[in-house]
Parts: C-alpha cells; sequence; structure tokens
C-alpha cells in the first residue's frame, strides 16, 4: 500500500550572519495511513523544522516530502492541519469564530463546514461555550478547540506540535486522553512531536527518534500493544509500556546507560 | 459572627455576597476609608489653591494684574460667554484637533502597514522616522506658514506634525511584536500576507492602537496650539498670544483652563472608547 506520507532524504539549514545550522541530514521515513506516529528526540534537535517542512513554511534544501505519492506542493497543503505548542486561540474572537477561522481564511465558511464543525463541537462538549471568549475556557477545554479549529478544515495528516507541554500534569493527562479518542475517532493520521517519551508511547503507533542536531533517524519503533480500545492511560499500566519507554529512553541517552554498567 | 452589611451598599458593590466575614468587613472598610481620603484630599488641594489665589489678588499679596484671579477668569469667561466671542474660539481649537487626531489615526495605520507589508523599506526609513520623531516640531511650525499660508489647513498639518511620527513608529513596533506562532498558525490554515494582516495583526493590536491615540489626542492639541500661536486669527492659541501682546493675563489665564478642560475631555472621550471596547471583547 502506497504510504500517505514520505520523507525522502529531506535536509534542511537555517542559514544566519554567524553561519548555517544544520537542523535535519537526510532524513527518510513514512506513515500509512490511519497511523499515529510519535517523533522523539534531544531539545533543539530539529524536530519543530521538521513540521515546518511538513506543512510548507518552509522548503526542504535537499530530498523530497511526498504526500499520497505526489510531491508536497501548494494543491496539497489542502490536506495537512498542524496544531501548534500553545492553544493561540485568539482572546478577540468567540470560540466558534476561533474554530472557524481555517474556513473563513478558505473562504469556504459554508453550511457544510458550519455543519461539521457543529457536529465536532457538539461530540467534544463545546457546543455550550460556542459564545464564550477562550479567557473563559479551561486549559483542556482550549487544547480541544484548538484540535478542533485544525480538523475544521477536515486535514487527512494531523501534524501535533509539542500540543500539552504548556498544560500541567494533571491537564495534560486528560488532555492526551481526550485529543487521542478524537483523532481516533476521525480516523486522522496523526504525526506528535514531543519531548516526552511516555506521552509518545502511550499514544503512538510507532515512535520515531531522532538523533540530537543535524537529526537523523536513529530508530523507529513499532508500538505493539494488544488490547481492545487502547487508551493512552490504559497503555500506561501496561508491562510492555515500560520496556518501550527504557529502550528509547537507552537509545536517546546513551551515556547514562555506560555509566551504570561502569558502575 | 456575620456582619449584616446594609443591603443597599451590598447590592450595588456586591450583588451577589449578603454578608461578609468580619475581617472582610474590616478590610472594606479600610479600602472605602482610603478612596475617601484621596478624593477629598483632591478636591481640598484645588479648592485651597484657587482659595489662596483669590485671596492674595484681593488683598494685594500679588498683583492681579499680572497674576489675575479665579474670580476675575471666571468673569473674562462670563463676559466672551455673552458676546458670544470663546464659542468661536473654542470651535475653531476643537474642530482642528479633532481633524488633525483624525488624520493621523487614519494615516498612522496606513504607514504602519506599509511598514509591516514591506520589511526592506521599514528598514531603509527607520533612522529617517526617528529623526523627524524626536525634531521639536514647534519649529516646524513656521516653515508650514510660509508654505502653506496662515489658514486652518497649516494649522491641522502642524497638529498632525507633533503626532504622526511617533504614531507610526510606535503602531509598527506594535505589529511586529505580535507572536509569530499566531502568525504561523494562520500560515498553516492556508492564509496570505494579508489574511496575516486582517486576522491577526489589526485586532490584536487595537488594544495598543487606542492607548497610542490617547497620547495622541493631547499631542494634536499642543500641534494645534502652537500652529495658532503664529498662524490664526482665532482660538484658544491665537487668543493667547494675543492678549499675552495686549497684556490682558485674564484671557490668557482664561484660555489656559479651557486648554486644560478640553484636553481632559478629549482623553476622557478616548477612555470611554477604550472602556467600551474591553468589555465587547
Amino acid at each position: 500500500m502506497q504510504p500517505l506520507l514520505e520523507c525522502k532524504n529531506v535536509s534542511f539549514a537555517y542559514h544566519g550572519i554567524d553561519g548555517e545550522t544544520q537542523a535535519l541530514s537526510e532524513l527518510s521515513f513514512s506513515l500509512k495511513d490511519g497511523e499515529f506516529a510519535a517523533v522523539v528526540g534531544p531539545s533543539g534537535c530539529g524536530k519543530s523544522t521538521l513540521l515546518s517542512l511538513l506543512c510548507r513554511l518552509e522548503e526542504p534544501e535537499y530530498g523530497e516530502i511526498y504526500l499520497h505519492g505526489k510531491p508536497l506542493c501548494e494543491h496539497t497543503e489542502f490536506h495537512i492541519g498542524y496544531m501548534p505548542q500553545r492553544d493561540q486561540l485568539f482572546e478577540w474572537r468567540s470560540i466558534l469564530k476561533n474554530v472557524m477561522l481555517g474556513p473563513e481564511i478558505r473562504r469556504c465558511a459554508d453550511g457544510e463546514h458550519l455543519e461539521f464543525v457543529e457536529h465536532l463541537m457538539r461530540e467534544y462538549g463545546l457546543w455550550e461555550f460556542r459564545n464564550k471568549r477562550p479567557g473563559e475556557l479551561s486549559g483542556g477545554m482550549r487544547q480541544r478547540a484548538a484540535l478542533i479549529r485544525t480538523l475544521a478544515l477536515q486535514p487527512e495528516l494531523l501534524l501535533l506540535d509539542e500540543p500539552f507541554s504548556a498544560l500541567d500534569y494533571q491537564t495534560r493527562l486528560n488532555v492526551s486522553e481526550d485529543i487521542y479518542r478524537i483523532i481516533k475517532r476521525e480516523h486522522k493520521t496523526a504525526l506528535l512531536v514531543t519531548h516526552d517519551i511516555s506521552e509518545a508511547v502511550c499514544m503512538a503507533d510507532k515512535v520515531l527518534v531522532l538523533s540530537a542536531r543535524p537529526a537523523r533517524l536513529v530508530m523507529e519503533v513499532p508500538i505493539r500493544i494488544e488490547m481492545k480500545e487502547r487508551t493512552p492511560m490504559k497503555t500506561r499500566n501496561t508491562p510492555e509500556f515500560k520496556d518501550y519507554f527504557n529502550r528509547i529512553w537507552k537509545e536517546l541517552n546513551p551515556d547514562v546507560g555506560k555509566k551504570e554498567q561502569e558502575i | 459572627m456575620w456582619v449584616k452589611r446594609s443591603r443597599r451598599y451590598n447590592q450595588k458593590r456586591y450583588p451577589e455576597i449578603q454578608e461578609v466575614s468580619p475581617k472582610q468587613y474590616q478590610y472594606l472598610q479600610m479600602r472605602a476609608r482610603h478612596g475617601r481620603i484621596v478624593q477629598s484630599m483632591r478636591f481640598l488641594l484645588l479648592a485651597g489653591f484657587l482659595g489662596l489665589w483669590e485671596v492674595a489678588a484681593d488683598l494685594g499679596w500679588i498683583d492681579s494684574f499680572i497674576f489675575s484671579s479665579p474670580g476675575r477668569i471666571l468673569q473674562t469667561f462670563w463676559k466672551m460667554v455673552r458676546d458670544g466671542s470663546i464659542f468661536l474660539h473654542v470651535r475653531v481649537t476643537l474642530v482642528e484637533t479633532i481633524i488633525s487626531f483624525l488624520l493621523v489615526v487614519l494615516f498612522g495605520i496606513l504607514c504602519a502597514v506599509l511598514l509591516w507589508c514591506n520589511d526592506q523599506l521599514s528598514e531603509i526609513l527607520e533612522p529617517y522616522l526617528v529623526v523627524l520623531n524626536s525634531l521639536p516640531k514647534s519649529a516646524l511650525a513656521p516653515l508650514l506658514i510660509v508654505w502653506l499660508g496662515a489658514n486652518s489647513r497649516t494649522i491641522i498639518v502642524a497638529g498632525m506634525s507633533v503626532a504622526i511620527f511617533g504614531t507610526i513608529l510606535n503602531l509598527y513596533t506594535g505589529f511586529r511584536e505580535v507572536s509569530v506562532e499566531k502568525i504561523r498558525l494562520i500560515y498553516t490554515l492556508g492564509g496570505k500576507r494579508r489574511h496575516v494582516l486582517t486576522k491577526v495583526i489589526l485586532p490584536s493590536t487595537v488594544p495598543a492602537t487606542i492607548s497610542i491615540m490617547k497620547v495622541n489626542i493631547g499631542l494634536c492639541l499642543v500641534g494645534v496650539v502652537i500652529g495658532e500661536f503664529i498662524g490664526a486669527r482665532c482660538g484658544l492659541g491665537y487668543l493667547i498670544i494675543y492678549s499675552s501682546q495686549v497684556f490682558k493675563l485674564n484671557i490668557l489665564l482664561m484660555s489656559m483652563v479651557l486648554l486644560c478642560i478640553i484636553a481632559m475631555g478629549l482623553y476622557a472621550l478616548i477612555s470611554a472608547v477604550e472602556r467600551w471596547y474591553l468589555k465587547k471583547i
């Protein structure tokens, strides 16, 4: 089967007066339709750069990105949705208007999109709050609103850029549960960028481990957990969770492992 | 022990609370006392100053020909109200100030948007704007009179010249401070640069724009008065220059008091717009 997303030998560098910074180096991976992948790596390794390339805020310097086998170009951007680090809801708009921002920009805020958005907001408990301002909502609700804003354009691929990093631990667990449920129920393919290994393991079908800058793919870990109706919370309590966590941890911190052995 | 507060007080301040704890009651009393002291001291300061001034002038401690007095100022004002001349001067100054303010708002926003649209242009123009902004604008007024003639157009331009460069610089800085993440969001939703402008930059800088305008309306008044000093036949600025030349200090001081009142009124107007906007969002 043709992969939904395919990155082939993608390289990218930032240029500054003091020199260039290689962010990605010959990065290759692919994503199947409906798959949930997580990208982990040391901080500042170029994870966010990868997302910038995927949503065409930047062009790769070398290499190709394919969506449904076609090179990523202006016409394909319709199918990729991006969820930013903080919710970035606009305080001067009501929740409904925030959520409809995408359709409004694309000039397709018509009945069909409004209906779809209404369905999502009803489904995920935001419809009663549609006329409220973002400041009146809890952190979890804001995050859900941000996700619905991304889903409003019905993207095939969702890019999540550390969407939980600004939340406290308690909210974080709840929101990741919510977001996971929404993504699975809407049958979306998703790429989650995170620095939290446990988050990656408990949500993803496979984890891509990147090296320090310039980012290369070090390891691809498929997460296979046999379970009926898997959820992040349930996954956290399985014995496999710990194994996967340790494996990825060791890969990211090879020195720590060595020191322990020496002792 | 719970203290039953007077119903009127509670309904006015805390419609949802009927009873408060003794400590809270104490705190509220303290706050109310503080507010009363501030208000009454403000009033006393003004009343004391005016009273002393009046008494000093009446008893001959100061020369009332040079220093005038509150009573004489009021008399002069009343005389000019009766012959109707004061309305002309106030109206001219007020209209010129408001027109130059509106033009500053319009041109300020237009130029700031233009600079925002073109990074290279803004970098090229920045030093010139900074120099023009720090130039003492009163130096411009004589030049404007020569170029544009002694008419109200010149005075409106003089009013604008005081505020316009600062407005452009401040608005542009405000535009640049809008979070990059919000701008990225627009692009990822398929927006273009004009969407960034209309959906993020302009709406998010409305509060900053209003507070810049609060300063500007006062600056425009300053510019208009400077313009009237040298190139007008009516308006409060003209009245000040005229009365100082013929030593009618009553008229001069009255004009100053009227300018204070106008400045306060215009500021209050913009503040009201600000409050309305903050309530709306």
